[in-house]
C-alpha cells in the first residue's frame, strides 16, 4: 500500500463536463468547484458562501444537482457533470436561460448560474410545477436581489417551454 | 475553504474498506460528505485520510423486505431517495416527513441515511425519526458483522457505538401492526435549518379506538434523540381521543434537557415540545385509520 503522504499529493481526475472527456490534477482535498474554476478554467459556476448554504455553486453531476464546494474533485471521477456552459447550444440559450432573460429572473446574476441548474433538475422532474413546488426545488439556492418572484415566473415560463420539448442532459 | 491535506482511498469493495480503515490510525469513513467535508472544510476535523465508500462494487443503496418482518435500508440511501420512495411513503411516513425536511434539495441528493446516523448530531431529522421506530444498524468490521440495537447506538452528541474501523451498511426497521401511523414534525424557524424540536410519533390503535401502543421520540433536546416514556405511560391503553393526546403532550418534555443557544431558550423549547408531540400524535393517528 501506498504511503500515506503520497496519496495526499495530486492525483489524476476523469471526467465528463458537458459532454466533453477532460483529465486534470487535483489535490485530495480540492473541492469539485474549484477543479471546474481554477484547473478545467469553467468559471461558470460560482463561489458564494463556500459553506454549503448558498447553492451558487450547484451543478448536475450524474443527473442529480449537487452543492460543488460540498463535493471533492476526486469523487468526481468518472462522473459526468453539466454545469451553466453547457446549457446553450452555440449562440441558443437553453429554454431556461431565455425564461431567465425574458423574465427579469435575474438581477445581479450572481446567484443565476446555480439557479438554472437547480431549476433545470426540477423541470426534469416535474415538467409542470405549481409556484409552491418551484420554491420547495430552488429552496437551495439563495437570491440576494430578485426577492424570487421572478425567479418563480421564469422558472414558470421555462417549464411552458420545455414541456413536450426532450430535455438532454 | 479547503481542508487540511489527507489522503483519499476509494476501495472496490467494503472488505478493502474496513482493512483501510483499521491500518490507518486518524481515517475516516465518507458517504455523502454533506456533514463531514462541513467539518474539514471549517477544519473541525482534520482526518488523515478518507475510506469512500460509495465506489465499492458492494451497493448499498435499497429498499427492500427483510426476513423477520422488516425493511432494510441500505446505508447509502439517499435522504432525496427516501423521500420519495413509494414503500416508505406507504410504510413508514415519518422516515418520509423526516427525510423531506433535511436541508435542500441538493444536500438530499447526496446525504445518506447512514451518514446522518453515523454523524450522530443530536439535531438531526432522521436519527429522531429512527428513534420512534425501534429499528437494528447492521455493522461489518474486521471481526465480522454485528447488529446494534437502537436504544445502545446512539451514545452522546456526535458519538455511536460503532467502532473507528466498523462500516453501518443497514438499518432495519420493525414493521408496525395494522391500524398504525407515524410523523415527524419538525420545528424551525427557516425551511432547510436544523430543528429546534424535532417531534416523532407512531400509534398503533387497538380495538374501541384505544391506544395499543404508542412511541414518541424527540431531538434537539438532549445529547442524543430519546423517548418521551412519561408521555408514552399516559397514552398507552386509553382512548386516543384529543383531551388524552393533549394530556399525554403535556408530559412528553419530562425526559428532555435542551440547551439553550440562539436557536431559542430551554423554556422556549421545553414549551415546543408539548404543542409539537401533540401535533405529531394527532397527524401520527390521522394516519392509522
Ligand atoms: C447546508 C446543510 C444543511 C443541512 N440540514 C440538515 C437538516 O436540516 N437536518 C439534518 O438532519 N441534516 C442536515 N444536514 C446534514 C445532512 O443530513 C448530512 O447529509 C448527514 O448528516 C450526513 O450524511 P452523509 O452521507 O453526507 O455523511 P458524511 O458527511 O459522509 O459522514 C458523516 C459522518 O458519518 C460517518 N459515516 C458516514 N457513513 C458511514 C457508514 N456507513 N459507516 C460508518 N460511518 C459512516 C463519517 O465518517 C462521518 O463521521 C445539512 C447539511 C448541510 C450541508
Ligand atoms: S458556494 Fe457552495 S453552497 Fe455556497
Ligand atoms: S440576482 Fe443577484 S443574487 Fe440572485
Amino acid at each position: 500500500m501506498a504511503k500515506l503522504t503520497e496519496k495526499t499529493e495530486l492525483v489524476q481526475v476523469r471526467c465528463k463536463v458537458n459532454g466533453d472527456a477532460y483529465t486534470g490534477t487535483a489535490e485530495p482535498r480540492t473541492l469539485l468547484v474549484y477543479f471546474l474554476r481554477d484547473v478545467l478554467n469553467l468559471t461558470g459556476t460560482h463561489v458564494g458562501c463556500d459553506t454549503g448554504h448558498c447553492g451558487a455553486c450547484t451543478v448536475i453531476m450524474d443527473g442529480k444537482t449537487v452543492k460543488s464546494c460540498m463535493v471533492l474533485a476526486v469523487q468526481a471521477e468518472g462522473a459526468s457533470i453539466l454545469t451553466v456552459e453547457g446549457l446553450a447550444k452555440g449562440e441558443n440559450l437553453h429554454p431556461i436561460q431565455e425564461a431567465f432573460w425574458e423574465n427579469h429572473g435575474l438581477q445581479c446574476g450572481y446567484c443565476t448560474p446555480g439557479m438554472l441548474m437547480s431549476a433545470l433538475f426540477l423541470l426534469q422532474r416535474n415538467p409542470n410545477p405549481t409556484d409552491e413546488e418551484i420554491r420547495r426545488g430552488i429552496d437551495g439556492n439563495l437570491c440576494r436581489c430578485t426577492g424570487y418572484v421572478n425567479i418563480v415566473k421564469s422558472v414558470k415560463a421555462a417549464a411552458k417551454k420545455m414541456r413536450g420539448v426532450e430535455v438532454t442532459a | 475553504m479547503t481542508p487540511k491535506k489527507f489522503a483519499y482511498f476509494a476501495p472496490a469493495s467494503l472488505k478493502e474498506a474496513i482493512q483501510l480503515l483499521r491500518e490507518n490510525e486518524d481515517a475516516k469513513v465518507l458517504a455523502g460528505g454533506q456533514s463531514l467535508i462541513a467539518l474539514m472544510k471549517l477544519r473541525l476535523a482534520a482526518p488523515a485520510a478518507l475510506v469512500d465508500i460509495t465506489k465499492t462494487g458492494d451497493l448499498l443503496s435499497y429498499i427492500r423486505e427483510g426476513k423477520n418482518d422488516n425493511l432494510e435500508v441500505g446505508a447509502l440511501t439517499t435522504h432525496d431517495t427516501l423521500e420519495r420512495s413509494k414503500i416508505i411513503n406507504k410504510k413508514f411516513p415519518i422516515l418520509s416527513d423526516a427525510a423531506s425536511k433535511i436541508g435542500d434539495q441538493q444536500i438530499r441528493n447526496r446525504g445518506t441515511i447512514g451518514g446522518s446516523c453515523c454523524h450522530a448530531d443530536p439535531a438531526a431529522d432522521l436519527p429522531t425519526a429512527l428513534t420512534a421506530l425501534e429499528p437494528e444498524f447492521a455493522v461489518r468490521g474486521v471481526k465480522g458483522k454485528r447488529v446494534i440495537p437502537q436504544s445502545e447506538f446512539f451514545v452522546d452528541t456526535f458519538t455511536t457505538s460503532i467502532a473507528k474501523d466498523e462500516i453501518l451498511t443497514e438499518i432495519r426497521i420493525p414493521h408496525t401492526p395494522p391500524k398504525s401511523g407515524s410523523a415527524y414534525i419538525k420545528h424551525s424557524r427557516r425551511e432547510g435549518d436544523f430543528a429546534i424540536v424535532g417531534v416523532g410519533a407512531v400509534v398503533t390503535v387497538g380495538p374501541k379506538g384505544v391506544c395499543r401502543d404508542v412511541r414518541v421520540s424527540l431531538g434537539a433536546v438532549a445529547p442524543t434523540p430519546i423517548r418521551a416514556k412519561s408521555a408514552e405511560r399516559h397514552l398507552k391503553g386509553k382512548t386516543l381521543d384529543e383531551g388524552n393526546i393533549a394530556e399525554a403532550a403535556e408530559r412528553a418534555n419530562e425526559e428532555a434537557d435542551p440547551p439553550s443557544d440562539m436557536h431559542g431558550s430551554r423554556q422556549y423549547r421545553l414549551d415546543m415540545i408539548r404543542v409539537f408531540a401533540r401535533r405529531a400524535l394527532n397527524l401520527a393517528l390521522s394516519r392509522a385509520r
